[in-house]
């Protein structure tokens, strides 16, 4: 398979690529996918008390169009607000990679990846202030 | 020793390139100075020159595989040969019953012909191979029935390299009466083929695994007992009626050419491939999480697929810019569907979506071999810093014992 230019761009210099503290309540931690269907995404955000993503990291199995969307992903949440981050669409991805309709899958995972980082956030800012109330 | 040729072809298994002493035989059955007549006409001598080369390259194939040259029948590859051995077979002989015994390995050329017989009413046994990729006797033997007319048993699996005991299952087919086919699409010039030996009925060859060009094979039908099968292509009455068509001379002087080089050079050639498949084997199998598909033993030495836990294989890849070879892992569409066979062997999903075949032929140098350790170790390296997998595997998480969210 042919790939494109930015896919491979990507996949040679993958951009953060590692992980964050997933027990510090202001990260919020993503995975999704299944060893079995060949793409695990593992996606962080930290985010700040503005609601606005300080960093984001990723690490990937998968193809080199899951590996693409997900470096192109943090680059893109960097400095986003939770709202603006969680509108960002596979389709955007899949326009910007240029990914070919097999590889949308790809795309759709790192869409279901971001989300679920912001799941995980929100979900223990919801943590934090029951403790605090109780 | 020679420059180092980048990317370096380990894919033997998918094709060889024409070995250059068969390229030559080939090119002189073209031109108007070459011998490019038709084998078929009787009334001048351009005629009974090429049906002369065609019968020389004929007793060539027959040659290396212990055959009288009249049982075999030209086609146009190992695909075309599985389909008119199983189609024609199954239907010359549908009076006697219409179930046919194949394997879960084979093939899609054996495995999408016996789809069409089940369309067509026969009623077909797919075995399980071991965990090692080799047939069961055991089970083999359970699954003969009454009307069982056909076993269809690859010889070399193209994928893992597995070398069935041919033998053993002709006895058994022999003994039962049953009609058995053999693809031997991957084996000649690799392992020795005797078809009396071998008790075997029919058998496929196809030249571009063994240094001869593409679009030429052979099917062996045997005379002694006396094999019938069913003109799939109609026409003419070329080989006995069995296959028509113009012959390709000069294809076929290619597939007589290279197999002619396969019986002269192969003790020589297996034992230096050997050596060279040893020496990658080496070079990767010190590395955490490596596997070994299928039996080592019984396997061509020219072999080799593993799985490198952890990393995908389709990534892994794209990271192996310098050296052609390949994947059990389909990622053409959005269901990533690993390798069937490697499924069959009972590999997990990962394992088979990790996996790398390698093949190794007449041209592969220890410069390639070393060449490609030194890549293959760094991409792995490389995917596993990436891979999620790898860290979890690292922190001692049983990867089995997650819920993971299947799409
Ligand atoms: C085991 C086996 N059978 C059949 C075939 C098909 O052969 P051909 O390409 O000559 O049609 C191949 C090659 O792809 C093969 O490896």
């Amino acid at each position: 398979m042919a790939y494109g230019e930015k896919v491979l761009d990507h996949y040679e210099n993958p951009r953060n690529v590692g992980a964050l503290d997933k027990d510090d309540t202001s990260v919020g931690t993503g995975m999704v996918g299944a060893p079995a269907c060949g793409d695990v995404m593992k996606l962080q955000i930290q985010v700040g008390d503005n609601g606005v993503i300080e960093d984001a990291k990723f690490k990937t199995y998968g193809c080199g169009s899951a590996i693409a969307s997900s470096s192109l992903l943090t680059e893109w949440v960097k400095g986003k607000t939770l709202d603006e981050a969680s509108q960002i669409k596979n389709s955007d991805i899949a326009e910007e990679l240029a990914l070919p309709p097999v590889k949308i899958h790809c795309s759709v995972l790192a869409e279901d990846a971001i989300r679920a980082a912001i799941n995980d956030y929100q979900g223990r800012q919801v943590a934090v202030a029951e403790k605090q109330s109780a | 020793m020679s420059e180092l040729k980048l990317p370096i072809y380990l894919d033997y298994s998918a094709t060889t390139p024409v070995d250059p002493r068969v390229a030559k035989a080939m090119m002189e059955c073209l031109t108007p100075d070459g011998n490019f007549g038709n084998p078929a006409s009787r009334s001048h001598s351009f005629g009974w020159k090429a049906e002369s080369v065609v019968e020389n390259a004929r007793e060539q194939v027959a040659a290396l595989v212990n055959a009288d040259p009249k049982e075999i029948v030209w086609t146009s590859g190992a695909t075309e040969s599985d389909n008119l051995a199983i189609k024609g077979a199954a239907h010359f002989y549908s009076k006697n019953g219409k179930h046919i015994i194949t394997m879960k390995t084979e093939h899609k050329a054996v495995l999408d012909t016996c789809r069409q017989l089940e369309r067509e009413g026969f009623e077909v046994t797919y075995l399980e191979p071991q965990a090692d990729g080799l047939v069961d006797m055991d089970k083999l033997k359970a699954a003969i029935r009454d009307d069982t007319v056909l076993i269809s048993i690859m010889h070399v699996n193209n994928e893992i390299g597995v070398v069935q005991d041919i033998k053993a299952i002709g006895a058994l087919a022999r003994e039962k009466k049953i009609i058995f086919h053999v693809d031997a699409a991957q084996s000649p010039g690799k392992v020795e083929i005797d078809v009396k030996d071998m008790n075997v009925d029919l058998m496929s060859f196809s030249a571009h695994k063994t240094y001869g060009p593409k679009g030429i094979g052979a099917l062996y039908v045997s005379r002694k007992p006396r094999v019938r099968i069913e003109a799939q292509m109609h026409g003419g009455g070329h080989e006995r009626g069995m296959r028509s068509g113009t012959l390709a001379t000069h294809q076929i002087v290619g597939m007589g050419e290279a197999f002619r080089i396969a019986k002269e050079e192969m003790a020589g050639e297996n034992e230096r491939i050997r050596m060279l498949r040893d020496r990658l084997l080496n070079g990767l199998n010190d590395m955490e999480e490596v596997y070994i598909n299928g039996d080592l033993d019984h396997r061509v030495p020219h072999n080799l697929n593993m799985s490198f836990n952890f990393v995908e294989g389709e990534s892994l890849i794209m990271a192996l810019k310098d050296i052609a070879i390949s994947s059990g892992s389909a990622c053409t569409s959005a269901s990533l569907e690993p390798s069937y066979v490697l499924r069959a062997l009972g590999r997990d999903d990962e394992l088979a979506h990790s996996s790398l075949r390698f093949s190794i032929g007449r041209f592969t140098t220890e410069k390639d071999v070393d060449h490609a350790i030194k890549v293959i170790r760094q991409a792995v390296n490389k995917l596993r810093d990436l891979s999620p997998l790898w860290d979890m595997y690292k922190d001692g998480v049983d990867l089995k014992s997650i819920e993971w969210a299947a799409h």
